[in-house]
């Protein structure tokens, strides 16, 4: 994890390069839901202008953290065959790299989550919460999101397995994940059936449920439900991920000889 | 007669390079086109919740995105990586290009061309008939003029926010993220009316980074719509000439860039 941590530290300049990119997405981001706000007398989908502020630079804060771009290491430790050292490791291969990812995310937050949001708020505006377990709720459900979208991330980078080139498949993921997670648009913006359709999948785990307790759109109750939903799907797409991972090095071990 | 067959050489070697792994190509082709879909999923979804934005209608911002769309994609497809023309510096593969006796911006631009942008510009385009013809305008000669000029200048304005990023990073190397910021941010805004902006931000992206005159305004000159933030109305149907003043401008700042360049080699 400190490894992880310190890794991304050094990439200073690249770090301070994506905050001013988010930054500049969060202006536009947020100019247009002000306008929809505006036209529909002050408020959409539940949403009032501070709660439409504090969503847009949450979420551009937090994209770095849970990392929804593409994503790499993994499929080129597959490729180029290091992921046999990871092998020869104490730990297992997926809780070494999640450990890793871990510290990534830790790093992320230093400038790439509070920078956008400092100059959003200062700018546009926050909700100021108002019950005490807004914090905690969102910082638990900040961390859960880092691990569903760790395991979403490696389960499909583990296609390298099988496939020879997995740009492709990558470049799906992140676009349907960047729609279904609650990037582009909150979630709660889309029709009834691309609702249950999203949150039949693991996206919205992946950012729309933090966002939704930085908004208290729910209550105590049900955001500790959906808090339960975000530990259901890491669970899940972890214990798939190592299941395949371990499917995946039988077929290494054939193709080595 | 050399010349364009240097040119000629140069793209069918970049083409042929891409379209070599079909099946990885195919998939980049579709790859491209939805990711176009995507950025059109937002409008949708916007559009579910309220009837208008900044006074215009799902239609008439489908008509703004169709155009800036088009333009995004043909000039990604053409010059999209001259901003990355600082890998051919860092690479020393510059110096081959300067010492042909050809325009190097041509020279890069036939190497580099995209292909598996061709997705994104046929959907675009497609979208863009469509849309004219369900919005039943009120047809005279320069709208007519005005919706074939209007992908034509939404090009020239991206290619030159290409083109000015690549030439700015031959002075400071260092910028290219935050010029690649501004350039896929204006792209991203240009799909919007911009009157959906504070009129500060709303001047900003039309007078210094002209992102305005890639889609919105040419909509509003064929919807005969008015600008919310108070531009004047003859401002609509300058838009191909400030595109192409954009473009001038731009290949001074490329020009400058390059002849800053020197060599690294003895």
């Amino acid at each position: 994890m400190r490894a992880g941590f310190r890794r991304y530290a050094i990439y200073r300049r690249a770090t301070l390069a994506g905050a001013f990119t988010n930054t500049v997405f969060g202006v536009i981001r947020v100019s247009i839901f002000f306008a929809a706000a505006d036209a529909s007398g002050g408020s959409v989908a539940g949403y009032d202008r501070a709660a439409l502020s504090t969503y847009t630079w949450v979420g551009q804060g937090l994209i770095a953290v849970v990392w929804l771009f593409a994503w790499t290491p993994v499929t080129l430790r597959v490729r180029s065959g290091d992921v046999a050292i990871d092998l020869g490791r104490p730990v297992h291969p997926i809780a070494a790299w999640l450990a890793e990812d871990i510290g990534r995310a830790g790093q992320a937050c230093l400038i790439r989550f509070i920078g956008p949001l400092l100059v959003g708020g200062l700018l546009y505006g926050l909700q100021v919460p108002t019950r005490w377990t807004t914090l905690p709720l969102f910082l638990l459900s900040a961390a859960l999101a880092v691990v569903v979208s760790f395991g979403g991330r490696v389960l499909v980078s583990l296609i390298a397995f099988w496939l020879v080139d997995v740009r492709g498949v990558l470049t799906l993921y992140v676009l349907t994940s960047n729609v279904l997670c609650g990037l582009l648009v909150p979630v709660h913006f889309l029709p009834g059936w691309a609702q249950a359709f999203a949150y039949a999948t693991p996206f919205p785990s992946m950012l729309q449920v933090p966002l939704d307790m930085a908004t208290e759109r729910y209550g105590d109750a049900e955001s500790v439900a959906l808090l339960a939903m975000q530990v259901g799907w890491a669970a899940v797409l972890l214990a798939v991920a190592v299941r395949v991972f371990d499917r995946g090095t039988r077929k290494l071990v054939l193709q080595g000889g | 007669m050399a010349d364009t067959r240097v040119y000629a050489a140069l793209l069918r070697a970049g083409m042929a390079g891409q379209a070599t792994y079909r099946a990885s190509f195919a998939v980049e082709l579709v790859g491209t086109a939805m990711g176009m879909g995507l950025d059109f999923v937002e409008i949708f979804a916007v559009f579910h919740q309220v009837p208008s934005i900044a006074g215009l209608s799902f239609v008439e911002v489908v008509l703004v995105f169709a155009i800036a769309s088009t333009g995004f994609a043909t000039a990604d497809l053409l010059v999209g990586q001259s901003d990355a023309v600082i890998r051919h510096v860092r690479d020393g593969t510059f110096d081959v290009v300067l010492l042909r006796p050809l325009s190097v911006l041509g020279q890069l631009a036939a190497a580099d061309v995209q292909l598996r942008r061709l997705g994104r510009v046929s959907v675009s385009l497609l979208l863009l008939v469509v849309v004219l013809v369900r919005l039943d305008l009120d047809w005279t000669p320069a709208r007519a003029a005005m919706a074939v000029l209007a992908p034509i200048a939404a090009t020239l304005v991206f290619g030159a926010l290409f083109v000015a990023a690549g030439g700015i990073a031959f002075w400071v190397v260092d910028a290219t993220e935050v010029t690649s910021a501004l350039t896929y941010g204006s792209a991203y805004l240009a799909q919007w009316p911009t009157g959906v902006l504070t009129p500060v931000l709303a001047r900003f992206f039309t007078f210094v980074i002209p992102a305005a005159f890639t889609g919105y305004l040419p909509a509003l000159a064929l919807l005969g719509k008015p600008d919310p933030t108070g531009l004047p109305d003859w401002l609509p149907w300058a838009s191909p000439l400030a595109a192409v003043a954009t473009a001038v401008a731009a290949g001074l700042v490329w020009r400058s860039g390059v002849r800053h360049y020197v060599g690294a080699g003895g």
